[in-house]
C-alpha cells in the first residue's frame, strides 16, 4: 500500500450550531480497501461520510480524491456514490428508473444503459425485479437496488452508511458476506459507517474507532481487537474487562493486589495503567490453581458459551465466557495467560482519553 | 494552491449569499403582494375622507357608523349563532358518521366516502342552486333554517375527513386490551377510542366553524330575503358603492382572525407538549 | 360479519345512518333537481334546450372567458407558489412555524373583502392611481377588465395554492435529495426528476382547489369586472337571482359540472394515488 492514497482528510473541522463533531480529523484511505468508520452515535463518522459525499462542507480542512482537491466540489461532480441509511430509492420509479437514474443524468445511451441494470441487478442477486415498484421490496431486497444504483455509474468509491442498520439480524449477516463478494468482484474502495462492531469486524481490512470528534484507534480487525490502545476502544469493540492495574516492571503487571505475568513493555515501573482482558480469555481453574480467588455469582447459558460473572474478593467483577459449566456460588480460581493481558496507559482526564488517541 | 481554495470558496460564498438575497428578494414580493391589500384597507379604515386616493387625517367614525349599524349587528349575530350551531351539529353528525363508516365493509364505506365527498369537491354555486331547489321543493321557507341546513351539509365532510385519518390510526389492540381488561364495548370505547380521535374532533369542530363564518356563495343561495350573514351583507354594501365602514369591519375581521389563528396554532402546541 | 378485521359490534354501523339520511336530503336529491329542472323546461316536459343553451354566443362566450381566465390564474398560482414553497422548505421550517403561517394568513381574511380590497386598489380613483397621480405618472386603466379579475383570482386563490404543495414538499425526505445529488444530478436535474414528480399530489390539489373556484366565481367578477364582464358563475346566478329562469340555470349548471368532472378526471390521471392532501 505504497500507492497515493484514494482518500485523503487533512484537518477536518465541522460543527453544527456551536458543537463540535470533527475536530482536526486526518484520515488516509488507500485504494481498493475497506475502511469501516466505527463509533457510537454523535461520534462524527457519519459527518466524516457526509463531507466525503459532498454533502456537508468542512468547516476547515481539505478533502484530496486521487490528489486533486475536491473539498468545493458539489456532490454530483465527485467520483464516488453513497449507499444512504434508509436505502433513499425514489419512490415515484421503478427499479429499473432508480439503477438507471445516474446513467440517464450522464447521457448514457440505451443499449448501455440496458446492460449495466442487467449487470447490476445480477450482481445483486436480484433479476427479473426489473419493473417491480420499490415498495413492493423488503427491506434487504431495497437495499441491493440502492447498492445497484450506486455501482452501475461505476464510482471509485463506494461509501455505505450503516446500510444494514434497517436489517434484521439474520438478513443482516447474510448481507455482510453478500457486501464482501460484491466489493471483491468490483475492485473498488469501500468506507463504510457502522456503529455494529462486529459488522465491522466482519468485512473490514482497515477499521477506524471514532468517538467525540477524534480518530481512537485505526488498524486491522485483530489490532482493533486484540490490541486496544485505549479503554473506549477495548470497551466499544467486543466485551471486556477493564481493570485498573499497576504496571510493576516490564512484563509485570498487578491485579487486584495479585501479580500476573504479561508481555507489554515500556510502561514503566510502579505505574498505574489499564488492563483488557476479554472474557474468553479468563480461565476458571480449581481455586488453588487460579492466581486469583473469586466466586461465581451470575452465569447465563448462551449457546455457544456459558457467561458468567465471577466476583473478585476485591469486589471487581470479572466478565467470563467458558465452555465449561460452574455452579451458581462455586468458589473458582481465575488464571490469564500473559498473551492475553493487553496493557494500556491510563488516561489523565476524560478529554485526555479522547486527544491520546491522536 | 491555498490561495485557490480560498478564492474559490469565497466565490461559492458569494453565490449562495447571492442566492439567499434572491429568495428573500421573492419571498418579500410575495408578502408584499399579499398583504398590501390588507394593509390598505386598514389605513382606509382610519382615513376622514371617504376617497380612496385622498388621506383626510385621521378618524374613527367608521369605527363609531360601523358598531351603530344594527343591520351589521344583526348579520354579525346570524354569522356567529350559524357557524356555532352548524359546527357543533356537524361535529356529533360527522363523528358518528366517521365511526360508522369506520366499521363498514369496503363497499358501502366507498359510496359513502364517494358521497361525503360532493360537496367538497363541487363548486360551491352548484351547492347552493341545488340546496335551494331543494328547500323549495320541501316547502321549506328561505331563512335562518335554510342556512343552517345549508352550513351543517357542507360542513360535515370536513369533519368525517378529519376524523376518520385518527380512528384509522387507532390500534385495534389498545381496544381490545381494554376488553380484555374487563371494560364493556362501550367503556373501551370512550376510554381509549375517543381520546385518541379527539384532536381529529376538535380540528374538524374548527374547520367546519371557520368554512361556516367564511362562506357567501351557498349563504347567498339559500338564505332568502330578510336575513343576512356577515357576508352577504358585505357583499350588498361593496355593490352599492364605496362603504369605508366596510375597511372598519375589514381592520377588526382581520385583527380577530390573527390574533384566533395564533392563540390556536401556537398555544396548544405548548400544551400537547406537556400533556 | 365474522371476519377479523372488523370491529365485533354491528351497532357502530347504524351511527353513520342519520349522516346518510342527510346526505341523501340534502346532497343527491339536490343534486337530481339539478338535473330535473335542468333537463325540463318551465312546464315541466323533458328537453335538451337548458342544456344546449350553452351554445348561445353570449353564453359560450362567458364559459369560454371563465375556462380562459381560471385556466390563466391557476398557471400564475402554480408559477408563484412553487418556487415559494422550495424557498420555504430550503429554510427549514416545518410545517407549523410562524412564517409559513403568514402566507397561509390572508387565506382565513372574508373573500369578499379580500376582493373588495383589490377594487380599492385598482379602481380609476383608487389606491393605486391615486399614488400613481400624486408622483405625475399618470394612471392605469384596469378595473373592469380580464386582468384585473386574474388579480382578484391569484390573490384569493394563491394560499389554496402553496399550502397542499409546501405539505407535500416537506415531506419529501431530504436523502432523496442527497440520493440524487450523489447520482449526479444538478439542481435543475433534481427539480425536474425528484422534487416536481414527488410534489404531483400537492399540485393537483392545489389546481382543484384553485381551479373550480376560479371558474365557477361570480363574486370576483361582480366586484373586479363592474359586473360588465361576465362569467358563465355570473350568467348561472343571474338565472336564478334576477331572470328567475331555473331551468336555464340549472341546464348551464349541468353544463358547468362536466367541466369541473372533466377538469377532475384530467387531474386524478396525474394523482393516481389520490395522495393529495390540503389540511
Amino acid at each position: 500500500m505504497t500507492a497515493a492514497p484514494l482518500i485523503d482528510l487533512r484537518h477536518i473541522s465541522k460543527s453544527f450550531d456551536g458543537d463540535l463533531i470533527l475536530d482536526d480529523l486526518n484520515l488516509s484511505v488507500p485504494e481498493n480497501s475497506f475502511v469501516t468508520l466505527l463509533g457510537p452515535s454523535g461520534c462524527g463518522k457519519t459527518t466524516t461520510l457526509r463531507i466525503i459525499g459532498g454533502f456537508e462542507k468542512p468547516d476547515r480542512g481539505q478533502v484530496i480524491f486521487d490528489g486533486q482537491d475536491i473539498t468545493e466540489l458539489p456532490p454530483n461532480k465527485r467520483q464516488l456514490n453513497t449507499v444512504f441509511q434508509k436505502y433513499a430509492l425514489f419512490p415515484h420509479m421503478s427499479i429499473t428508473e432508480n439503477i438507471a437514474f445516474g446513467l440517464r443524468i450522464k447521457g448514457r445511451s440505451r443499449a448501455y444503459i440496458e446492460d449495466k441494470i442487467r449487470y447490476a441487478l445480477k450482481l445483486v442477486g436480484l433479476t427479473g425485479y426489473e419493473n417491480r415498484s420499490v415498495n413492493s421490496l423488503s427491506g434487504g431486497q431495497q437495499q441491493r437496488i440502492a447498492i445497484a444504483r450506486a455501482i452501475v455509474n461505476e464510482p471509485r468509491l463506494l461509501l455505505l452508511d450503516e446500510p444494514l442498520g434497517a436489517l434484521d439480524l439474520k438478513l443482516r449477516q447474510d448481507m455482510q458476506y453478500e457486501l464482501i463478494r460484491m466489493k471483491k468482484e468490483l475492485g473498488i474502495t469501500f468506507i463504510y459507517v457502522t456503529h455494529d462492531q462486529q459488522e465491522a469486524l466482519t468485512m473490514s481490512d482497515t477499521i477506524v474507532v471514532m468517538n467525540q470528534g477524534y480518530i481512537q484507534q485505526m488498524g486491522t480487525p485483530e489490532q482493533i481487537y486484540n490490541e486496544p490502545e485505549n479503554a473506549f476502544v477495548a470497551d466499544f469493540i467486543g466485551d471486556s474487562n477493564i481493570i485498573g492495574a499497576t504496571m510493576v516492571h516490564d512484563a509485570l503487571v498487578e491485579i487486584s493486589g495479585v501479580q500476573f505475568p504479561c508481555v507489554d513493555k515500556g510502561f514503566g515501573v510502579n505505574r498505574p495503567v489499564d488492563v483488557v482482558i476479554r472474557p474468553e480469555d479468563v480461565e476458571l481453574v480449581a481455586p488453588a490453581d487460579g492466581r486469583l480467588k473469586g466466586r461465581v455469582t451470575h452465569i447465563i447459558f448462551q449457546g455457544v458459551h456459558y457467561e458468567m460473572e465471577v466476583t473478585a474478593p476485591d469486589g471487581f467483577e470479572w466478565l467470563v465466557h467458558s465452555t465449561k459449566c460452574f455452579d451458581l456460588g462455586q468458589e473458582v480460581g481465575i488464571t490469564v495467560d500473559p498473551f492475553n493481558i493487553q496493557i494500556m496507559n491510563k488516561p489523565a482526564s476524560e478529554d485526555e482519553e479522547a486527544i491520546a488517541a491522536e | 494552491m491555498n490561495t485557490a481554495t480560498s478564492v474559490k470558496t469565497t466565490r461559492r460564498g458569494l453565490l449562495s449569499a447571492l442566492l439567499r438575497t434572491v429568495e428573500n428578494f421573492y419571498l418579500t414580493i410575495i408578502l408584499v403582494f399579499l398583504y398590501i391589500p390588507i394593509a390598505t384597507m386598514i389605513v382606509l379604515s382610519f382615513n376622514a375622507s371617504k376617497s380612496r386616493s385622498v388621506w383626510g387625517g385621521f378618524t374613527l367614525h367608521w369605527y363609531a357608523e360601523l358598531f351603530a349599524d344594527a343591520e351589521i349587528a344583526a348579520a354579525f349575530r346570524n354569522t356567529l349563532l350559524i357557524a356555532v350551531l352548524s359546527a357543533v351539529a356537524a361535529t356529533i353528525l360527522g363523528t358518528a358518521a366517521a365511526i360508522g363508516i369506520n366499521a363498514m365493509k369496503k363497499l358501502p364505506r366507498t359510496i359513502c366516502l364517494g358521497v361525503t365527498n360532493i360537496p367538497m369537491l363541487n363548486a360551491d354555486i352548484v351547492t347552493g342552486i341545488s340546496l335551494m331547489l331543494a328547500f323549495i321543493a320541501f316547502r321549506i321557507s328561505l331563512g335562518f333554517q335554510t342556512i343552517l341546513i345549508s352550513h351543517i351539509t357542507f360542513n360535515v365532510p370536513y369533519v368525517i375527513l378529519s376524523v376518520l385519518p385518527k380512528l384509522r390510526q387507532t390500534s385495534r389492540s389498545a381496544y381490545e386490551a381494554a376488553q380484555d381488561l374487563g371494560a364493556t364495548p362501550r367503556q373501551a370505547f370512550f376510554r381509549v377510542v375517543m381520546p385518541d380521535i379527539r384532536p381529529g374532533i376538535t380540528s374538524g369542530f374548527l374547520l367546519a366553524f371557520t368554512m361556516s363564518l367564511d362562506d357567501f356563495i351557498i349563504t347567498h343561495f339559500t338564505r332568502g330575503a330578510g336575513i343576512d350573514t356577515l357576508s352577504t351583507l358585505i357583499y350588498s354594501q361593496v355593490r352599492r358603492g364605496v362603504v369605508p365602514s366596510m375597511y372598519a369591519l375589514s381592520t377588526i375581521i382581520f385583527g380577530a382572525v390573527l390574533v384566533l389563528l395564533l392563540l390556536s396554532n401556537f398555544l396548544p402546541r405548548k400544551k400537547n407538549a406537556a400533556a | 360479519m365474522k371476519t377479523t378485521m372488523t370491529i365485533p359490534s354491528p351497532g357502530r354501523k347504524a351511527l353513520a345512518f342519520p349522516y346518510i339520511l342527510w346526505m341523501i336530503g340534502f346532497t343527491i336529491i339536490p343534486l337530481a333537481l339539478i338535473f330535473v329542472f335542468g333537463l325540463t323546461d318551465r312546464n315541466g316536459a323533458f328537453t335538451l334546450a337548458n342544456v344546449a343553451a350553452i351554445a348561445r354566443p353570449d353564453h359560450a362566450k362567458a364559459l369560454s372567458r371563465a375556462l380562459l381566465l381560471s385556466l390563466v390564474s391557476t398557471v400564475i398560482c402554480l408559477l408563484l407558489a412553487f418556487p415559494l414553497c422550495m424557498i420555504l422548505r430550503g429554510r427549514r421550517l416545518g410545517t407549523g412555524s410562524f412564517v409559513v403561517f403568514i402566507f397561509i394568513l390572508p387565506m382565513w381574511m372574508n373573500f369578499l373583502l379580500r376582493t373588495f380590497a383589490w377594487q380599492t386598489l385598482l379602481e380609476k380613483k383608487g389606491v393605486i392611481n391615486g399614488i400613481l397621480g400624486a408622483m405625475h405618472l399618470g394612471s392605469i386603466r384596469i378595473i373592469n377588465t380580464p386582468e384585473a379579475m386574474i388579480f382578484g383570482m391569484v390573490y384569493n386563490f394563491l394560499p389554496f395554492m402553496v399550502l397542499p404543495i409546501y405539505n407535500t414538499l416537506c415531506k419529501i425526505d431530504d436523502s432523496l435529495i442527497d440520493a440524487a445529488h450523489d447520482l449526479g444530478a444538478d439542481f435543475f436535474q433534481t427539480l425536474l426528476r425528484v422534487f416536481v414528480p414527488l410534489c404531483v399530489p400537492g399540485i393537483v390539489s392545489g389546481i382543484t382547489m384553485v381551479f373550480v373556484p376560479a371558474l365557477t366565481t361570480f363574486v370576483i367578477s361582480d366586484i373586479l369586472g363592474g359586473g360588465k364582464i361576465l362569467l358563465i358563475g355570473n350568467v348561472i346566478e343571474g338565472e336564478f337571482t334576477r331572470s328567475s329562469n331555473w331551468n336555464l340555470g340549472a341546464g348551464l349548471s349541468l353544463v358547468l359540472m362536466v367541466f369541473i368532472l372533466i377538469s377532475m378526471a384530467a387531474l386524478s390521471f396525474f394523482d393516481k394515488n389520490g395522495e393529495g392532501t390540503a389540511f
